[in-house]
């Protein structure tokens, strides 16, 4: 897994890419959290996740429920398939905000 | 009956940087045993959620443990069978979170299930440790 984090129309964007795993997730939990705690609105750039397993999942919700205590804006944008399909078994589809695109959001 | 043919028997090191062998090797035999990418995915996906659970739940996140993962087919089924030898651990306490109480973690074993056809837990009972039976229809 690599990621890298961008800011742009006012969001701290966080480009996740490759397999998100446990060997990884720690790490994802701490950037978006890092994030939150600066009260940037954030956004998760999933367009190039591969493999999502539920300690990624579980990091996803984390700063989602962190997020909306703080009254900050947190979205998925750009869900891979591969993503977009576990978030559906687990039915969380319906509850993180998902947008096609970070323009898409910023209209 | 029809017989068993292995495709695959491998120990790994108990840590989360095996995972992503685990799920390498994992796909390879499924793809070589004739499984189709949906049944592919869902087989990776269950092993990965297995491994994860031993690595956190049953190692405790002691990195000396060993995971022994085997795949056998038949002419309609795969089964893969891990084994860990962590101390026991309660199988009857095994079971997912319900869907609609959002929190983080819990899903792993929702997934597995979701995943497969049929799985089985339980404790060794030649030595110290746990074992996890998973079955699903070749497709």
């Amino acid at each position: 897994m690599t990621y890298k984090v961008t800011e742009e129309h006012g969001y701290a964007i966080v480009h996740l890419t490759g397999d998100i795993d446990l060997s990884c997730s720690p790490e994802v939990r701490r950037t978006l959290l890092e994030r939150l705690a600066a009260q940037q609105p954030t956004l998760v750039d999933m367009a190039g996740v591969s493999y999502i397993d539920s300690s990624g999942i579980a990091s996803l919700v984390e700063a989602y429920q962190t997020a909306r205590k703080k009254h900050l804006e947190f979205a998925l944008v750009a869900v891979s398939e591969p993503a977009l399909s576990v978030l559906e078994l687990a039915r969380l589809d319906k509850v993180f905000p998902i947008h096609a695109s970070v323009s898409a959001l910023s209209r | 009956m029809t017989p068993e043919h292995t495709l695959l028997s491998q120990r790994f090191e108990a840590v989360p940087g095996s995972l992503a062998l685990i799920r390498t090797a994992v796909q390879a035999a499924a793809e070589t045993r004739g499984c189709g990418p949906k049944c592919v995915a869902d087989i990776v996906m269950a092993v990965n959620e297995a491994c994860m659970n031993i690595i956190q739940h049953a190692y405790k996140g002691d990195a000396s443990g060993v995971i022994e993962l085997e795949m056998h087919s038949t002419a309609t089924e795969l089964e893969v069978v891990l084994k860990d030898f962590a101390p026991p651990v309660d199988v009857d306490g095994i079971g997912p979170r319900r869907l609609e109480d959002v929190r983080p973690g819990g899903l792993g074993t929702f997934f597995i299930r979701q995943s497969m056809d049929d799985c089985t837990y339980g404790n060794l009972h030649d030595r110290c440790g746990n074992y996890l039976r998973m079955k699903k229809k070749i497709g």
